[in-house]
């Protein structure tokens, strides 16, 4: 790993950790309105100053990065892990589900996933909780996000089926769990997992996307997206230039990852 | 009801004489959808309308009472069922041929004509009884109605009177001859459209035929996001609805006036679900239905932190209805509910809730909480929702909040009532009650808490009801105001609306423009488009 790519790894812990320790940092909390003090530029009181309604932006970055980060995260992790089943499959099952997962594929590239969202949204009870909301909106962007990963990770699949050492653990009797799990398994991990690393990114721009259109992550909630929603008038942001704090740190972020899934290997690593 | 009324132009507000000449450049949202002034349904072609339409009458936003135009006199009949306009000899369109009662006449039958697809006919079709228009030589109109129109004269002024040639013209826009203060000279689609001063405009000034600009230049701008800047470097020289966090900036910035021309006619308000039939837990309705727990929640809410936060203090406490800029249909009895909690609670204590570990809870013990609804897509609106958040978490009530595209509230609202609170604004652009009718009639389809009832679900539903078509009836101002006065009592009595703020209007105009006097109503900053005039530029 490189200079660069350690830098990114270190940055990105960084950043997840200040996240996580949100509670420790600003302990009063990202809902709580100080309706004394509106939009105030930032000050010992409020380091990253505050929004309309008063409410601490220090708070409500770092627990909107923890929840991007968690949120993201989890459908990256869905997403890669549908994506791996579906690669892995490709390499076990032969060239007929192949064509059966390519049409698959073909689908889900072509669903205009935007609107697809906006209704489930608009059939959601309205019983359920904004957390849960959010949940099941990232899921559903975990189920339609797997696809192009599945399909790299079924190229390498397909790559490895036909490979000399697959075909001498067939020929020694290999079943299909084994072949899986002895040849398969080891040499498409790193491939999955540089793609939950391309996926993560993703799914941090279209929470922000959604959030930004008012359709993601809902108040009181903190987002990335919902916080640059502030930046939409951004003549604004030159007389309150900290209000771009979240852009810088959402970029940063997905600056990382993007370092740290180009380190991973672009294809399987052959291990015999 | 007016005798005859001849207001001679000198009682109006003086405005200073301007400088003759020059352009005045301003941004309007699309394309607008027809030229044709009796066919408009849309922002930008009213806008058009307002600046070339030459109306009989027209409504002062100074007096808020109604100013000769095309016509020097009118007189309705005692029984409000006849209507007699005289108009006045020195009248032109701007091809230089006059305007005579067969234009008028000609402009009302094709108006009324059902096959027109008019957005203004509607009003004074009353009962569907059919209207007799009648041209008395060239100068006197007269409009004979089954039955009387409360407030009719107020309809004449959205109605642009408009000679067959000029209709003829309408897919031709600069061929159209308009009898107002300009006319089209050009219009190029998605850019701008420009128009240049009516030759023969009748009104005048130190012996000289008004406008004072020989232009108004309209650009079409979809995304509005730039017209602030455009202010400051002047390639614009007004904006008629600004934004109340760019209003600050205006005001900060140099030469630039920018005014908050106070109330407007729009208000932000919440309302329950009362429909029996909403797929809604009975208990929770039953909340709902109950007044002291509506009253209870309106007076929870901290209604000066909205217009202060939310707002930049550009907003008032919403206390009725009509907003206080309405001069004519106000109620000035009525004050915003004050912000006190512990009334509240006294409420709901009587109401027979309970507070249990922190949380209120009903008589059979179930946590109060409701989710509000609202569109996506509006900063503002989710802000008000998350204050009331805050404001009901006080008195133990948890609220969720839920923005939904457009079209999906709308479905929920109308079709399938499957909703608890709606937090909406309401927009007007017509002072009198009579627009309001499909509101709080209780059989009218905007009626928000129970759209379309069959027959009015509570007694007070019913008395507002009686004084609505009482009022709509009434040809006499002051009976009209007593009953709409006394609907807008129930309505702060019983609470099924929540008013939250009234929004003012803002506006700014850039150093060239001269005589703006901005009124809180459309079209705010330009009303008076006659009287403005451009500075010289250096």
């Amino acid at each position: 790993m490189g200079p660069v790519k350690v830098a990114a790894a270190a940055g990105l812990a960084l950043l997840a950790a200040s996240s996580f320790a949100a509670g420790w940092i600003r302990p009063s909390g990202y809902a709580v309105q100080f309706r004394d003090a509106p939009a105030v530029a930032p000050c010992a009181r409020f380091p990253l100053g505050t929004d309309e309604l008063g409410r601490d932006l220090l708070a409500r970055m770092l627990y909107g990065m923890r929840l991007s980060f968690l949120l993201a995260g989890s459908a990256a992790l869905v997403s890669s892990a549908i994506a791996g089943l579906a690669g892995i499959a490709t390499g076990v099952l032969g060239k007929g589900f192949e064509q059966v997962l390519e049409i698959c594929f073909n689908l889900l590239m072509s669903l205009p996933w935007i609107f697809l969202l906006l209704l489930a949204r608009a059939l959601l009870p309205l019983e359920m909780p904004a957390e849960t909301s959010v949940l099941v909106t990232f899921l559903l962007l975990a189920l339609l996000g797997w696809a192009p990963a599945a399909r790299v990770i079924g190229a390498s699949a397909r790559s490895l089926r036909h490979s000399g050492f697959t075909l001498r653990a067939r020929a020694e009797g290999a079943g299909s769990w084994r072949l899986i799990w002895f040849q398969l398994w080891p040499n498409l991990q790193r491939l999955i997992g540089a793609q939950f690393l391309i996926l993560l990114p993703g799914f941090i721009l279209s929470e922000a996307t959604l959030s930004f259109l008012g359709l993601g992550v809902g108040e009181p909630l903190p987002s990335w997206g919902g916080l640059l929603r502030d930046l939409e008038d951004y003549s604004a942001v030159a007389e309150q230039p900290w209000r771009v704090a979240p852009l810088i740190l959402m970029f940063l972020t997905v600056a990382c990852l993007q370092s740290l899934s180009g380190a991973a290997p672009c294809a399987a690593r052959r291990k015999i | 009801m007016k005798s005859l009324s001849l207001i001679l132009l000198a009682a109006l507000p003086l405005a200073a004489a301007g400088r003759w000449g020059g352009e005045l450049r301003f941004a309007i949202d699309s394309d607008p959808k027809t030229f044709n002034p009796l066919l408009v349904t849309e922002q930008s072609a009213g806008v058009v309308r307002y600046l070339t339409g030459g109306m009989l009458i027209r409504w002062n936003h100074a007096t808020q009472a109604m100013d000769p135009e095309l016509a020097q006199s009118w007189r309705l009949s005692p029984d409000g069922r006849e209507i007699r306009f005289e108009l006045r000899a020195d009248a032109r369109f701007s091809d230089g041929s006059p305007v005579t009662a067969q234009d008028a006449a000609f402009t009302f039958r094709t108006l009324l004509d059902p096959k027109t697809p008019s957005a203004d006919a509607d009003a004074f079709r009353v009962g569907g009884q059919p209207i007799t228009v009648e041209a008395h030589g060239d100068r006197v109109l007269v409009l004979k109605f089954a039955q009387a129109i409360a407030g009719v004269e107020r309809l004449f002024g959205s109605i642009a009177i408009v000679s067959p040639q000029a209709l003829e013209s309408a897919q031709d826009p600069a061929r159209m001859p308009t009898a107002g203060p300009f006319h089209i000279a050009q219009y190029e689609p998605g850019a701008e459209i420009s128009l240049a001063r009516n030759p023969y405009y009748w009104k005048t000034v130190e012996g000289r035929r008004l406008p004072y600009l020989d232009g108004v230049r309209l650009k079409i701008r979809q995304d509005r996001s730039l017209e602030v800047n455009s202010l400051l470097t002047g390639e614009l020289d007004l904006i008629d609805s600004v934004d109340p966090k760019a209003f600050g900036r205006l005001a900060k910035a140099g030469g630039v006036t920018a005014i908050d021309a106070g109330p407007s006619l729009d208000s932000e308000q919440l309302w329950f679900n009362q429909n029996p039939a909403a797929p809604v837990t009975d208990y929770r309705k039953a909340w709902f239905h109950d007044q002291e727990f509506r009253q209870a929640i309106s007076l929870a809410i901290h209604r000066d932190d909205m217009a202060r936060l939310v707002y930049d203090s550009h907003a008032q406490p919403a206390a009725a209805i009509v907003p206080t800029s309405n001069r004519a249909w106000n109620n000035p009895a009525l004050k915003a509910p004050r912000f006190d909690p512990e009334a509240a609670e006294k409420l709901l204590t009587s109401a027979g809730f309970r507070m249990e570990n922190g949380g209120l809870k009903d008589r059979n013990h179930h946590p109060v909480e409701f989710s509000i609804i609202t569109n996506s897509g509006s900063a503002t609106r989710e802000r008000l929702a998350v204050l009331i958040q805050q404001d009901l978490a006080r008195i133990g009530i948890r609220v969720r909040l839920i923005t939904l595209d457009f079209p999906s509230l709308i479905e929920r609202l109308t079709r399938t009532f499957d909703y608890e609170a709606c937090l909406l604004g309401m927009v007007n652009d017509d002072l009198d009650p009579n627009s309001q009718m499909n509101v709080w009639l209780s059989s009218g389809p905007n009626h928000p808490w129970y759209p379309e009832e069959k027959s009015p679900a509570t007694p007070w539903e019913a008395e507002i009801d009686r004084l609505m078509v009482q009022q709509s009836r009434e040809t006499k101002t002051a009976l009209r105001k007593k009953a709409f006065d006394r609907v807008q009592e129930i309505v702060a009595q019983q609470a099924p609306v929540i008013f939250l703020v009234g929004k003012h209007s803002l506006c700014a105009y850039g150093p060239r423009v001269g005589n703006a006097s901005p009124s809180p109503f459309f079209p705010q900053t330009y009303w008076n488009i006659d009287q403005l005039y451009v500075r010289a530029e250096h």
